[in-house]
């Protein structure tokens, strides 16, 4: 899976709720739970040095 | 006349014309003694209560994500997705001929799949939630499947994979597999009985994604020649027999689909407006979007993603889709949008069209 894009999105009080990021080609907000398939892929590819996820604003 | 014997041995020879009512009763009978191998195959339909069968859309009935794709590994008909190992694979949704009558209990739709580069180990799959799914017992898988074009490669069989799940230190996959299968370009309905080793001393992972994973069309050799397989009513049942497919309605079948995947808005297709529901703006640049209740709970919480797209009417400009969820709901992300006026409400809809939904996907 080609992940590009990644950022974390910031809601109010609940800190970092899920990245956004571009995964094969479409853009998909990923929440931060790792029995997701895409965010378990996310971590996966960030702990192998793949990729990085940038910070939200 | 009625005759009495009183003894413990054994009489043959006997002629014996009708039994009357009421002479074998439950006490008659000792416990037990009626065994599955004497009941008829005709009648064992009948004795099968409940949901029989563990795989969702067997009947390939239900396509939310559409009818045609050009796969790499990504789901396709609701709850298959291929694993094609390097392969090249295009799957379609075909409709049977109506009052066919190659394949029993009158399915509509079947499941084409066509490999146009070959490689081992690709396939199609179906995932079923949890690894401890008929661990230790035994079941039968049942299919239709026809060689459509092509030519074939050495080997292909079925298999089952139980997956541990990932995170943490999870036991290794097991795969259990099935026998090599002959195909020919006629509907056979193929069976393959399987034990499904135990899981005792096994150590789950701790994302929660661990799975009993059924496989079918498994490349076995490395050939790299085009052929296309078509598969229909797939069934996973508890025993040695393969039992008559189970039917189940399409909103059944289309409910047990949206636990794992769900299209939001504009799901047939049909072109216009979809409202969303509505919000208000905070301030001139924040506005928390209208909360969207899921029509199944899911498995995990979910990934959404938006084809087309969103705006608030007459209202400030829409920047984002998701925001805070659940695996029951999930609440348009808050926004730093333009030209909001703080306690206005706004109608947030798609734009007119086709194509404009959410999906929220928690597949395994």
């Amino acid at each position: 899976m080609v992940i590009t894009n990644a950022k974390y999105i910031q809601e109010f009080e609940n800190g970092n709720i899920s990245v956004r990021a571009t995964l094969d080609g479409v853009e998909m907000f990923v929440p931060t739970d790792t029995a997701n398939r895409h965010y378990a892929e996310i971590l996966k590819q960030v702990a192998d040095g793949t990729i990085t996820i940038a910070e939200a604003d | 006349m009625a005759v009495v014997i009183n003894g413990s041995g054994t009489v043959t020879g006997l002629a014996v014309g009708g039994l009357p009512d009421g002479t074998v009763d439950e006490g008659t009978l000792a416990t037990d003694s009626v065994t599955a191998a004497k009941i008829p195959a005709s009648l064992e339909n009948t004795f099968v209560s409940g949901r029989k069968n563990l795989i969702i859309n067997g009947g390939f009935d239900v396509w939310q994500r559409g009818t045609s794709f050009s796969e790499s590994d990504n789901y396709s008909a609701d709850r298959w997705t291929d694993e094609n190992s390097g392969a090249s694979i295009t799957i379609t949704q075909q409709s049977f001929t109506l009052g066919q009558t190659d394949v029993s209990n009158n399915p509509k739709y079947y499941l084409r799949w066509a490999v146009t580069t070959g490689n081992d180990n690709s396939r199609i799959t179906q995932k079923i939630e949890n690894v401890s799914t008929f661990a230790g017992e035994t079941v039968t898988l049942s299919y239709w499947a026809k060689h459509s074009s092509g030519t074939l490669p050495t080997g292909i069989k079925t298999a089952l994979r139980q997956n541990f799940g990932s995170g943490g230190s999870p036991s290794s996959v097991v795969y259990t597999y099935g026998s090599t299968i002959t195909l020919t370009s006629s509907w056979q309905k193929f069976t393959q009985t399987f034990t499904v080793p135990s899981i005792n001393g096994k150590t789950l992972g701790t994302n929660n994604n661990n799975s009993l994973d059924v496989s079918l069309g498994w490349q076995d050799g490395t050939e790299t020649a085009a052929y296309t397989i078509d598969f229909a009513n797939v069934q996973l049942e508890k025993g040695s027999t393969a039992t008559d497919f189970e039917h189940r309605s399409y909103g059944e079948e289309l409910v047990l689909c949206q636990r794992y995947f769900e299209k939001l808005g504009n799901p047939d297709g049909v072109s216009g407006n979809v409202f969303f529901g509505i919000t208000s703006a905070t301030n001139a640049t924040s506005a928390r979007g209208p909360r969207i209740d899921f029509k199944v709970t899911k498995r995990a919480t979910p990934t959404i993603a938006l084809t087309g797209s969103l705006y608030y009417l007459s209202g400030p400009t829409w920047q984002s889709t998701a925001g805070w969820e659940t695996t029951t709901q999930f609440i348009f992300g808050s926004q730093t949008t333009t030209g909001g006026v703080a306690g206005t409400a706004y109608t947030l809809s798609t734009t007119s069209g086709a194509g404009n939904y959410i999906t929220a996907d928690a597949e395994l």
